[in-house]
């Protein structure tokens, strides 16, 4: 995940990027390249570094140091661009509760500048699977179903690049199951997406690559292939530990 | 995804001529779906939760009935304190409505969503601002009614004129208000916080509304009181595009 890179062949691009928090380093030194249409998971233990990524990738904040190129626009000088070509799916929805499904859908997209944003809200409300309950409010809704409904909220404007920020967490066995075949599908339409997660099995499932970061540096990356659960969780306990 | 309003817009800006640029993105099609998208949004989320509404009104209220028993007993001070205690009412009200104005965008982490979206940092001040904005008026307009029939005054020699004084006095204070709300979205205290970094500041516009307000109750024009009428559009105006400009770095992280 390191050198310097043609950005053309990469939607993702980081190079020595650091974030410090008054005199806490929350990430020393980032090297990281994500091909397009690439899905790369990110594994790492709380405190890692792993969602101040998410958030500097997604310009919610700036780097300290280095340099982040997202879609081929300029993270720092180019936020606006960045954004409309990136979603954000987290581990807190990022929806209005006391909104339904499809106003929540529908004002993102507005927001987004989506034309014809009913239409576009509808059609994904529908193929995440959520049609019967578009017109309910989000706060009547399971952990699983906002989880999928922040997908609609995230590809709404259909980005070319997707970070996920520890998407699993809260989700029952049933919940994660149909999130992965969400995700199965975002892939399958050539995105980019970079994940960080917890939930090995799941990752290893759904990455092309994956990598381990550990007091904000990425200190294992590799190919997904080849790796099995207990093999991964070898090596992520020989370098988390 | 921008329309080509937006994008010439964009051109003028570029070019650097700062008054054709505040127009002509004040007029761009997209802005102001933008601003609307988010002003229907909290319109819909206050219909249905009715939180700061309820707590506005109730507290308004209440406010203005114990102050009619507590000077019940000595009309002269009442007539003199009237314009004050309606300012006071409306304004401690009002920082309970504001309060809650962003803590809702906090429900769900709401307000990230938001942030993701490549729109402006001022447009969505705008939208908060005038939806806010909309709240504490609609509750002004009820409570000066009730506060004209408690404390005795002429109903339509007084009702009519003080509206626009409650407009202007809202458009002040809820500038202000909207800033310091989103400010103190991420702080534990934020209820004492907000009224604590609020009240200095709108001086000023409780300044000038009470004094624009006394005219009116003592049935005089407005225009008569042209200095407080001038401190208070001019309050609306400079805070509200300071208030727009410092909204990106007080919402977004460091």
């Amino acid at each position: 995940m390191t050198g310097n890179p043609d950005n053309a062949e990469y939607d993702i691009v980081a190079l020595g990027v650091t974030k410090t928090f008054d005199s806490f380093d929350a990430l020393n030194g980032i090297d990281l390249n994500l091909r397009k249409g690439e899905f790369v998971t990110l594994f790492g233990p709380n405190g890692a570094g792993k969602t101040t990524l998410i958030k500097l990738l997604s310009t919610l904040t700036k780097p300290t140091t280095g340099s982040l190129t997202v879609a081929g626009y300029d993270a720092s000088k180019e936020a606006g661009k960045v954004r409309a070509s990136v979603g954000v799916i987290s581990h807190d929805p990022y929806l209005y509760e006391n909104l339904s499904a499809l106003e929540n859908i529908k004002f993102f997209g507005e927001m987004y500048g989506v034309p014809d944003t009913a239409m576009r809200a509808k059609e994904l409300i529908e193929l995440l699977g959520l049609g019967t309950r578009m017109h309910d409010l989000v706060r009547t809704f399971s952990r699983g179903m906002k989880q999928r409904l922040s997908v609609a909220r995230s590809i709404v404007h259909d980005p070319s690049v997707l970070l996920l920020d520890e998407p699993y967490t809260g989700l029952d066995q049933k919940g994660a199951r149909i999130f992965t075949d969400t995700l199965k599908w975002l892939k399958s339409h050539d995105r980019t997406i970079l994940m960080t997660t917890h939930n090995i099995d799941e990752g290893l499932q759904l990455s092309d690559r994956v990598g381990i970061i550990m007091s904000g540096k990425i200190v294992y990356e590799g190919s997904a292939s080849g790796l099995n659960n207990d093999s991964f969780k070898k090596l992520y306990i020989s370098h988390v530990e | 995804m921008r329309s080509d309003t937006t994008l010439v817009s964009a051109k003028i800006c570029e070019a650097g001529h700062p008054a054709s640029c505040l127009l002509s993105v004040i007029i761009s099609t997209v802005t102001m779906h933008k601003i609307w998208a988010i002003i229907k949004k909290d319109i819909i989320t206050e219909l249905r939760t009715k939180e700061q509404f309820t707590s506005m009104l109730t507290f308004a209220l209440l406010v203005i009935v114990i102050f009619n028993f507590a000077f019940g007993f000595a009309p002269g001070v009442l007539n003199l304190a009237a314009p004050a205690m309606l300012w006071i009412a409306f304004t401690f009200a009002g920082v309970l409505g504001l309060s809650r104005s962003f803590a809702l965008e906090k429900e769900g982490n709401a307000i990230l969503g938001l942030l993701l979206t490549p729109t402006d940092r001022s447009l969505i001040y705008f939208g908060k601002m005038i939806s806010n904005t909309i709240f504490v008026f609609i509750t002004g307009l009820i409570i000066v009614p009730m506060f004209v029939i408690f404390f005795n005054y002429d109903f339509l020699d007084t009702l009519l004129p003080l509206i626009p004084v409650i407009f202007l006095g809202s458009v002040g204070f809820v500038a202000v208000g909207t800033l310091f709300s989103a400010m103190a979205i991420n702080t534990r205290l934020r209820e004492v916080l907000l009224p604590i970094l609020l009240f200095p500041i709108i001086i000023p516009v409780i300044v000038g509304a009470v004094k624009l307000s006394t005219q009116v109750l003592s049935g005089e024009s407005v225009f008569e009181a042209r200095s407080a009428l001038q401190l208070l559009i001019a309050f609306d105006i400079i805070f509200l595009t300071a208030c727009s400009v410092v909204f990106e770095y007080v919402i977004e992280e460091s």
